[in-house]
């Protein structure tokens, strides 16, 4: 109970005391969603076009447009439900009338209409290309320790301390490590062969490179403590020294 | 402001409980107020290196279901007034620890002691992490063999991902103390050396206790070796590391094999 307390002492504490408000300006751009009879019809094809871009709609604000939807329309009692069911997060609706007795049941959210119009927006087509690779590395300053797990699909890891026994470093492109390679490295998992490993003392646990992996048993023992490399030659994890 | 050390290293019988306890005693015989907390809820045992089996009324398990208050439950030491232990229970299981139960009596201890040394239970789930929940430093139990040093590592993970401290986006304190460390079989070879453990785990280390009669001896008559055999190498290793905890600048020094010239002759004759 000592919130309600902290509260009204500082309600009448000295204005010249109180702490500033800070308020800033944040813009987010809505997607105006336009639905057209058969609404069934429609969802179907909204599924597909999620389907190709999955996560585009995941948390982005939508406006609802129902200018084109009349109220008689079948299945448009259900229709918010089956949105909101599709992780699509309504946060306002326009071009319709809330009195009408088909909205009865709707969850109408308040607010947010009128607003200035953007262009049409592009919904990206994964299903036709990955996206690009962004060009980031993470670098990562500490030891990875014994049951870590490392994933970065984005581009490099660099590792400054050593990978331990039992941790395991997975990337999209190459691998740096420049203290001990004791575990797992796994690199190239969004299927690029020319990914490599590098390490300053190589005693790594298993190896991979776009699939193609070595066990610390099949590895030539002359290498090992030394730095090193791994590559993928012929479709053959290739183990190099490093000079 | 109290600090809440935990004792922990993932692998089992590398000493844990010996070392809360003798660093318990040692931390408290440098005058401050300590508790140690045994957390291995249905194996406990911190009890019995402390001597205290006999006295154990009211549990940990207790105070946080709320069927006793704490001070109903703390043991004072009988040698050193200033040391109190708060025992686990033997008859129930890990469960019987909730987050909230537990955060509650660590905020009580902390206001009654300048010291909270935590036992943790072997293992990486619930029972170790609330023991290591809201530490502000943490002592990690190694031996200088593979298996032990590779959980430790583990553990540390933890420590710097699951812990409150860790949440809040600190960095803990990790202090290395090597345990059962022989240094005959160091000299062989036999073991990691203190070097291999340092670089693999790459934390600071706090003091390296050697492998010795006197801490067998003292867990069976129920005293912590700090307080059972002061004078002996471990006891000693115990005191540095405590007072290394506190704050004090003195270098770490690496137990080497001492031989009386008995056994020296003793040994060339019989080679």
């Amino acid at each position: 109970m000592s919130a309600p307390t902290a509260n009204s002492s500082s309600a009448t504490a000295d204005p010249g005391t109180l702490p500033r408000i800070r308020a800033g300006g944040r813009s987010f751009l809505a997607l105006v969603l336009t639905p057209e009879a058969p609404l069934d019809v429609w969802l179907e094809a909204l599924d597909v076009q999620v389907s190709r871009s999955a996560g585009f709609f995941a948390g982005k604000p939508i406006i609802l447009d129902l200018s084109l939807v009349a109220p008689d329309t079948e299945g448009l009692a259900d229709f918010l439900p089956a949105l909101t069911g599709r992780g699509i997060h309504v946060i306002g609706i326009e071009g319709a009338d809330r009195e009408e007795p088909v909205f009865a049941s709707w969850d109408w959210p308040e607010g947010f209409a009128g607003g200035r119009i953007s262009p049409e927006a592009d919904i990206p087509d994964d299903s036709v290309e990955p996206p690009p690779l962004a060009p980031g590395s993470l670098v990562i300053e500490e030891p990875v320790r014994s049951g870590q797990q490392i994933v970065w699909a984005e581009g490099d890891v660099i590792v400054l301390g050593s990978v331990a026994s039992g941790a395991e470093v997975s990337a999209g492109g190459s691998i740096h490590v420049y203290g001990t390679l004791r575990g797992r490295a796994i690199a190239g998992i969004v299927g690029r062969p020319d990914a490599r490993i590098f390490a300053r003392v190589m005693e790594p646990e298993l190896l991979a490179i776009d699939g193609f992996y070595a066990i610390a048993e099949e590895m030539p023992a002359a290498l090992t403590g030394k730095p090193a490399q791994a590559m993928l030659v012929d479709e053959t994890l290739t183990l190099r020294p490093l000079t | 402001m109290a600090q809440v050390l935990v004792v922990t290293s993932g692998k089992g019988g590398v000493g844990k409980t010996t070392t809360t306890a003798a660093l318990g005693a040692a931390l408290a015989k440098t005058g401050k107020s300590v508790v140690v907390v045994d957390f291995d809820v249905g194996l406990r045992n911190l009890d019995l290196v402390m001597g205290a089996e006999r006295r154990v009324v009211f549990d940990l398990v207790n105070v946080i279901q709320g069927d006793a208050k704490l001070a109903q439950a703390l043991i004072k030491d009988k040698r050193l007034e200033n040391l109190s232990l708060l025992p686990a229970s033997q008859t129930r299981d890990k469960d019987a620890l909730t987050a909230e139960g537990v955060a509650k009596v660590m905020a009580e201890l902390k206001e009654k002691f300048d010291w909270v040394v935590c036992d943790s239970p072997a293992g990486i789930e619930r029972g170790a992490q609330l023991a290591m929940a809201h530490a502000d430093q943490a002592v990690i139990v190694t031996n200088p063999e593979v298996s032990s040093v590779r959980d430790s590592d583990r553990i540390i993970g933890m420590l710097d991902s699951t812990t409150e401290k860790a949440k809040a986006g600190e960095k803990m304190p990790k202090h290395l103390l090597l345990t059962r460390y022989d240094p005959a079989r160091a000299a062989r070879g036999e073991m990691l050396s203190v070097d291999d453990v340092l670089e693999i785990l790459s934390i600071p280390l706090i003091g390296i206790i050697p492998e010795s009669q006197e801490v067998l001896s003292a867990s069976n008559v129920g005293a912590p070796v700090t307080l059972a055999a002061p004078d002996s190498a471990p006891a000693r290793a115990y005191m540095e590391a405590a007072r290394r905890l506190i704050g004090e600048k003195i270098d770490v020094t690496v137990p080497t094999e001492k031989k009386g010239l008995f056994d020296w002759l003793f040994k060339r004759g019989a080679a």
